[in-house]
């Protein structure tokens, strides 16, 4: 098994340098189709590169630092130019991967933001990588060389659906679907093996905070009840006094600037969703932040691995990203449908989650007991969320048109292609599937 | 209580500030025409406007007369600023009907609006043919609709000018294609007893999922103009020392639909010979004299006062082997709860909202709560019957309808139903269809195919068609708001 990784270069940019960095991101698009990244474009050809899953390049300029005002925060951050993506094998590959097959394009890109010409590309890259506090991958494991194999596996089985007809029952028409595919040996590369590395890091991962948790259960608890007790009613109250006290920062959005942005939105089944804000002043925000990142990282890692976040089953991949030593948090997704059917996903099935990270950021709809309210607030949640928008100005996939419930749908037929039988009932689903 | 809190349901009680389009059709008033205008001279427009009787809530009630005749009247974004409008307060209005339904390719693009459907070829709703104002009139025959049509078109002075007179037809409950239309439509709360949210679907919804100003299924009120100390407009629930511009309104969507019922016949009659009928059923999603498909079991469901031909769900039809998936009434109400199987108990319910249980698959669709549409379309053109629809030499029946929807949320709503459920090639987690009637069929992304339709055959196999036609194209539309009687007289000031 081949596990997925994430990887990000932020480069700050020098004051006034974005316009000749806009035009360069529009370029690179698809004519007609703003945000769309066109795959062979000269300056990354990202289709090039067969370990890509998405890949994006946007101006991170924060609209909302205005309201760190009186927090005592620096109310100027650097505007950035991110290069940022989803990969199979390890980020530093896949940079790596990046500098040797797009040196140039790279250079131009990055030249405002202090790439010399005579810099290795690489060095420079990786100097200017960041690494996401909490990153998820919809199927842990599952390679874009894989997603493209069973895609054609798929093609060729509706094809080959004809074939079927007239016989009696499902395993008959499984077995003349598979006889008139077989004709074309479509390649399905084996899994390969999993990396010794990061298998022994998963494993750890997933055991070392179990057991600590359950040796503090054992040991610690009996012993320090009554501190831990006064410590938790002390959070309780620090959380709740901050709760009814930090205010809400939600303008609306102008509906001229909506349309504008949703002209870079659904010209691909998957859309990119990227954004930025400030977390609330002092260190009880920030170590909760970090706390809960930590948390979510290990259902990401050991729980949420194959399909779904919590109930959210449309997001291909995640990252939650502290920036500038811990005063910001960055997020980017890929998900599937319009910004609409996502935010309503996010009220309506994960708005604790949401709670629990985004209400340690500045002007957050108000919760309660850390993972209530908040984003249930429909209203305030959607103008909070478009606040903090950052228009993602070059977005990369390497499956068009294939949805995560694609993605899955294409792996059960590819085991059950490869299956030695099946019973009448499982031949049924396999065909419903087709 | 202040904004932002959740609010409790609380009873609907200006009855009279309600245009009457909230709670009925009109059924009886078989005869309609919309008037589609632009403001001329805006002093006249809002002298008209400051006089024209509209029919309101209050009118209607089993103690009431029967109306013989009704008005009401709706506004475009476009029509409040050529009325003078101050553009920061039109802003507080929601973003979609700000735009409008037409000005924006990226909006078209998601409802599908696209080759012989795009606005450029409408002949109404872009442009300068953009409305301002639409006059909807009900009579009782075609005679009084004239008169009232005549002395309507009298009143307006010179305040305006008229874009289109939309005539309708009546084909005694049944669309275009012979389908009986209207059977399902969400109950709203009126009393304010209805608590938001359930583990199975329910057919009540919050009062503020319609009007305008009123607590929705989040328990919140959705924003709107709030306008200080402005008296002569009714408080805000809210927050009472405001006057809420929107309060007792509802947006209203209208899109003209031209309906290709030879196309329509003609492709299932070849699809299928033996079986043209069962066919259409299965991607209307029901039959056509509007029962359900058979094997879907009715039953009492909240809300829902005609058990017998709308209390069903498809709960018991997860495979989608009675009705179809894609469906269109299935797309379009999937009758869902807030879980894709009600949790028994708590433990159940816990790992339910961390999605620890079921499949990821089985939980693709939103709650139907939040996407419901009150509909009120009329029909127009030339009854066909589909027998006759065959007929190589049958003339082209012009038919279609004007397809109207009032909600409190155009984006959550209308624009979702329309655009994340019926037209996406992707609903439901599945792939390469769109609605079998409203898809536009048009390949996305790049060259992938949208124009397919599944549905179950009673060996248990599928039975796929591909290159399903276009049958439905747009012809003109927009977004309007039908605002309460205070916010259109305020206007008119």
């Amino acid at each position: 098994m081949t596990p997925q990784d994430f990887f990000q270069v932020m480069a700050p940019l020098p004051p006034g340098g974005h316009a000749g960095i806009d035009a360069l991101l529009a370029e690179m698009c698809w004519p007609g189709q703003p945000g769309r990244a066109h795959p062979a474009n000269p300056l990354i050809p990202f289709g090039d590169f067969p370990n890509l899953h998405f890949a994006r390049l946007l101006v991170i300029d924060d609209p909302t630092l205005a309201d760190r005002a009186g927090t005592g925060l620096p109310t100027a951050e650097p505007a950035y130019l991110a290069l940022l993506g989803s990969c199979d094998g390890t980020a530093d590959a896949m940079l790596a991967a990046l500098a040797e097959g797009a040196a140039p394009g790279l250079r131009a890109l990055f030249r405002q933001c202090g790439l010399a010409p005579d810099a290795d590309v690489f060095t420079w890259l990786r100097a200017h990588a960041v690494r996401p506090a909490t990153g998820y991958v919809n199927w842990v494991g599952r390679t874009v060389a894989q997603v493209r194999e069973e895609a054609l596996l798929h093609r060729l089985l509706v094809a080959a659906v004809p074939a079927a007809s007239g016989k009696a029952d499902c395993v008959a028409a499984r077995a003349a679907i598979i006889a008139a595919v077989k004709v074309h040996a479509p390649t399905l590369t084996p899994e390969a093996p999993t990396p010794m590395g990061w298998l022994h890091k998963n494993r750890e991962s997933f055991w070392l905070p179990l057991l600590a948790f359950i040796v503090a259960l054992v040991l610690v608890v009996p012993r320090l009840w009554l501190p831990l007790l006064i410590g938790l009613a002390l959070f309780a109250y620090v959380l709740r006094r901050r709760e009814r006290a930090d205010p809400v920062i939600a303008p609306q959005t102008s509906a001229a600037e909506i349309a504008r942005r949703s002209a870079y939105e659904d010209h691909d089944v998957t859309n990119a969703f990227s954004a930025i804000g400030s977390l609330k002043p002092g260190r009880f925000r920030l170590w909760l932040t970090i706390a809960v990142l930590w948390g979510v990282n290990w259902t990401t890692r050991h729980i949420f691995t194959k399909g779904r976040l919590a109930r959210v089953g449309t997001i291909h991949f995640a990252r939650w990203v502290l920036i500038d030593d811990n005063r910001r948090l960055f997020f980017a997704s890929d998900y599937d449908g319009p910004l609409e059917t996502y935010m309503d996903d996010f009220i309506n099935k994960v708005s604790f989650g949401l709670n629990a990270v985004f209400s340690n950021g500045i002007g957050w709809p108000r919760t309660d007991w850390l993972v209530l309210g908040g984003a249930r607030d429909e209203q305030v949640f959607k103008r909070f969320l478009r606040y903090h928008q950052c228009i993602t100005q070059v977005h990369y996939k390497a499956y068009p048109g294939l949805t995560t419930y694609d993605l899955a749908r294409n792996a059960r037929l590819r085991q059950g292609y490869q299956a030695r039988s099946m019973t009448e009932v499982e031949a049924r689903t396999w065909l419903a599937a087709i | 209580m202040a904004r932002g809190d959740l609010i409790a349901p609380i009873a609907v009680s200006d009855t009279g500030d309600i245009q009457a389009l909230v709670t009925a059709g009109f059924g009886s008033l078989t005869a309609a025409c919309f008037l589609m205008l632009r403001v001329a001279e805006a002093t006249a427009a809002k002298a008209w406007l400051a006089g024209v009787q509209v029919a309101t809530v209050a009118d209607l009630g089993k103690d009431k007369p029967p109306l013989t005749q009704v008005v009401q009247v709706a506004l475009t974004s476009d029509g409040l600023a050529a009325l003078g409008l101050d553009p920061a307060i039109i802003a507080q209005f929601a973003p979609e009907f700000v735009r409008g339904l037409a000005r924006d390719a990226s909006r078209s693009r998601r409802l599908g609006d696209v080759g012989d459907s795009a606005p450029a070829h409408w002949h109404w709703g872009s442009g300068d043919r953009t409305p301002h104002l639409a006059v909807l009139l009900y009579a009782s025959d075609a005679g009084a609709l004239t008169a009232l049509e005549a002395a309507t078109e009298a009143g307006l002075g010179g305040g305006f000018s008229i874009v289109t007179r939309l005539h309708t037809a009546n084909f005694a409950g049944r669309e275009p294609f012979g389908f009986m239309d209207g059977i399902s439509q969400p109950s709203l709360d009126w009393q304010g007893r209805h608590q938001p949210g359930s583990d199975h679907y329910a057919n009540t919804i919050a009062a503020g999922e319609v009007l305008i100003g009123y607590p929705n299924e989040y328990g919140r009120i959705a924003d709107r103009p709030l306008l200080p100390g402005e008296h002569t407009l009714p408080a805000a629930i809210d927050d009472p020392g405001w006057g809420d511009l929107g309060r007792n309104g509802s947006y209203l969507v209208h899109r003209e639909l031209a309906q290709d019922v030879r196309g329509f016949w003609r492709w299932v009659g070849r699809e299928a010979p033996d079986a043209a009928l069962p066919l259409a059923e299965a991607m209307v999603g029901r039959r056509i004299d509007g029962q359900p498909l058979a094997g879907l079991a009715t039953h009492a469901i909240a809300g829902e006062p005609r058990p017998d031909s709308n209390g069903f769900t498809y709960d018991a039809d997860r495979d989608g082997m009675i009705c179809p998936h894609g469906g269109h009434i299935r797309r379009s109400n999937p009758r869902n709860g807030d879980f894709p199987v009600p949790p028994r108990n708590i433990f159940e319910r816990a790992a339910d909202i961390l999605g620890l249980r079921g499949k990821p698959e089985a939980d693709a669709i939103a709650s139907a709560r939040f996407h419901r549409l009150l509909r009120r379309g009329r029909e127009y053109g030339q009854w066909l019957d589909r027998e006759a629809a065959l007929d190589q030499d049958a003339p082209d029946p012009q038919s279609g309808i004007n397809f109207l929807c009032l909600g409190a949320s155009i984006g959550r709503q209308f624009e979702f139903v329309q655009g994340a459920w019926c037209e996406s090639a992707k609903f439901g987690g599945g792939s390469g269809e769109s609605d079998p009637l409203l898809g536009s069929r048009a390949p996305f992304p790049d060259e992938q195919a949208t124009d397919g339709f599944t549905r179950g055959c009673p060996a248990g196999r599928r039975l796929r068609h591909d290159g399903v036609p276009r049958f439905v194209t747009v012809k003109g539309g927009a977004y309007f708001l039908l605002p309460g009687v205070k916010a259109l007289r305020f206007i008119a000031s």
